[in-house]
């Protein structure tokens, strides 16, 4: 018999007076309960904001990049597909910073601590090591898209001029402590600006990319250079970069600023 | 004096009324997040059956631009629903309360027999002791969905980290469209449990909150597994029965 396994409920004799007092108690509970709800409701919405979003709301989703930063690794990679799979026109989903012409004297910029900014044109980037990547690109809206990109990893870009570290020296992984932890980047017009944490800037599949599809990048798509970071939403894949910083504070990001995650890791 | 049965553990109802509005905020904010990229649609042929979902219906409960607000909520309540989600699995599997539950190979049988009932095209229901078989299939399934749409969750959260759980799922798109249909099926389950609810009446409903109903014999709602005898059957010669310490 297979209901052998389901013991009966458990029954008992009561006044019925006892019935009647447990059950306007238990719904009076219920009504207590029920206004928890309605009061973390109220709370989270009369909360003043914080960074572009209800108090409550941003520190949980900092607390959560802590909890997600004990699971991110360097060796976890993005998936990759073959190139036949990449889409041959790549979707353009934002002009914010790069609504004028690319600037004919356009130059990379980066800020060091304790030195002249570093100026470079996009040959210097084309000298380092080239790398290709075709995997899914995830924009925070929902949709995704395989696109194939090419250009230098940001680690070997870090480790070959010497940046992202206070010494001065190449910057290691491993001694976190010489570590900025956050490099940020802006377009030249500085309409529109992320920053990343230096764990997902270090990471292989991090590239500033020239290439799409085996030809130079186009102006809507962030033409000369911009950055294709795998592990983030594409909100933080900002094109025509024009300058770079590092620090230990979170540079300013144009979407959190709006209310959304700052780390959205993937 | 009155003969009460008690149905639903004080932890059951907890978990039970917990679940319901965090169950409702991950649902409502998984809208707004899902209004940003809306491609889902059931279609026959060119003809699109339903669309998921028309204008109408966002504007109507306010749901466009609200992307970062409905991440914000998803992500701060996911840990309620999966917390409170554990502790209802745990309970019920250290309490011994999963034997009311999970579905046994009558169930399917049982099932079959209860809808029939439900629809009048049957006279009687078969008997059973907490769930019958159609609820046990039906809250086990809820069980297991909620399993689901925390993996398929995982696996559109931190598609990169948990790349494994992504693949075994088809995907990062496919994980969203199950995330998605998961969803449908909680909103499906809900307009039908809330049916059901009114169907069974009061006496039903209200345990969910005290935990006990009070016992009418020869319930037709309630047929239980071992009808209490009419009159106590007279033993003429008393059997030896296990000695016990008195």
């Amino acid at each position: 018999m297979s209901q052998s396994t389901e013991p009966k409920l458990p029954e008992s004799d009561v006044p019925e007076s006892a019935v009647r007092r447990k059950v306007l108690q238990s719904f009076g509970l219920f009504a207590l309960a029920a206004a928890v709800p309605v009061g973390v409701y109220e709370w989270i919405t009369h909360s003043p904001k914080l960074r572009g979003i209800k108090k409550p709301f941003r520190q949980v989703l900092d607390a959560n990049e802590q909890v997600a930063r004990t699971y991110f690794s360097n060796t976890n990679l993005v998936r990759t597909f073959p190139v036949e799979a990449a889409e041959k026109k790549a979707r353009v989903n934002g002009y914010d910073g790069i609504r004028t012409p690319v600037p004919e004297d356009w130059k990379l910029q980066i800020d060091r601590p304790n030195a002249e900014p570093l100026m470079l044109a996009i040959d210097d980037i084309k000298a380092l090591p080239k790398h290709e990547i075709v995997y899914e690109f995830k924009c925070i809206e929902g949709w995704s898209q395989v696109q194939h990109w090419g250009g230098a990893r940001l680690s070997d870009f870090l480790e070959h001029y010497k940046l992202g570290s206070k010494s001065g020296n190449s910057p290691t992984p491993d001694n976190t402590n010489d570590l900025f932890k956050y490099v940020g980047m802006e377009t030249p017009d500085k309409g529109y600006y992320v920053g990343i944490d230096i764990e997902s800037a270090m990471h292989p599949q991090t590239l500033l990319a020239y290439e799409l599809n085996g030809q130079p990048i186009n102006a809507a798509h962030g033409a000369p250079l911009r950055l294709i970071i795998p592990v983030k939403y594409g909100v933080k894949n900002l094109k025509r970069i024009g300058r770079m910083f590092f620090a230990d504070q979170r540079p300013p990001d144009f979407w959190a600023e709006r209310g959304y995650d700052y780390y959205v890791g993937l | 004096m009155k003969r009460i049965v008690h149905k639903h553990p004080l932890a059951i109802r907890w978990f039970h009324w917990i679940n319901f509005p965090v169950l409702f905020v991950m649902i409502w904010s998984g809208l707004l997040i899902y209004w940003a990229y809306d491609p889902y649609k059931i279609t026959v042929g060119d003809y699109t059956l339903v669309s998921f979902f028309p204008d109408g219906f966002y504007k109507f409960l306010k749901v466009p631009r609200r992307l970062a607000e409905g991440m914000a909520w998803h992500w701060v309540f996911m840990w309620l629903f999966m917390l409170n989600g554990l502790a209802y699995v745990v309970y019920t599997f250290v309490s011994g309360e999963w034997r009311h539950l999970v579905p046994n190979r009558n169930s399917f049988r049982e099932a079959i027999a209860v809808t029939l009932y439900d629809l009048g095209l049957r006279k009687t229901q078969p008997p059973f002791v907490k769930y019958n078989g159609a609820q046990k299939i039906a809250y086990f399934s809820i069980m297991l969905m909620g399993v689901g749409s925390i993996l398929t969750g995982f696996a559109i959260y931190k598609p990169t980290q948990f790349a494994w759980l992504t693949g075994l799922l088809g995907g990062y798109k496919a994980a969203r469209l199950e995330h998605f249909v998961l969803t449908v099926g909680y909103v499906l389950f809900f307009f039908v449990h809330i049916g059901q609810v009114i169907r069974a009446g009061w006496n039903n409903f209200q345990s969910m909150i005290t935990g006990f109903e009070v016992v009418k014999r020869n319930d037709p709602k309630r047929p239980s597994v071992t009808p209490e005898p009419i009159s106590e059957p007279v033993d003429p010669t008393p059997t030896p029965t296990t000695p016990t310490l008195a």
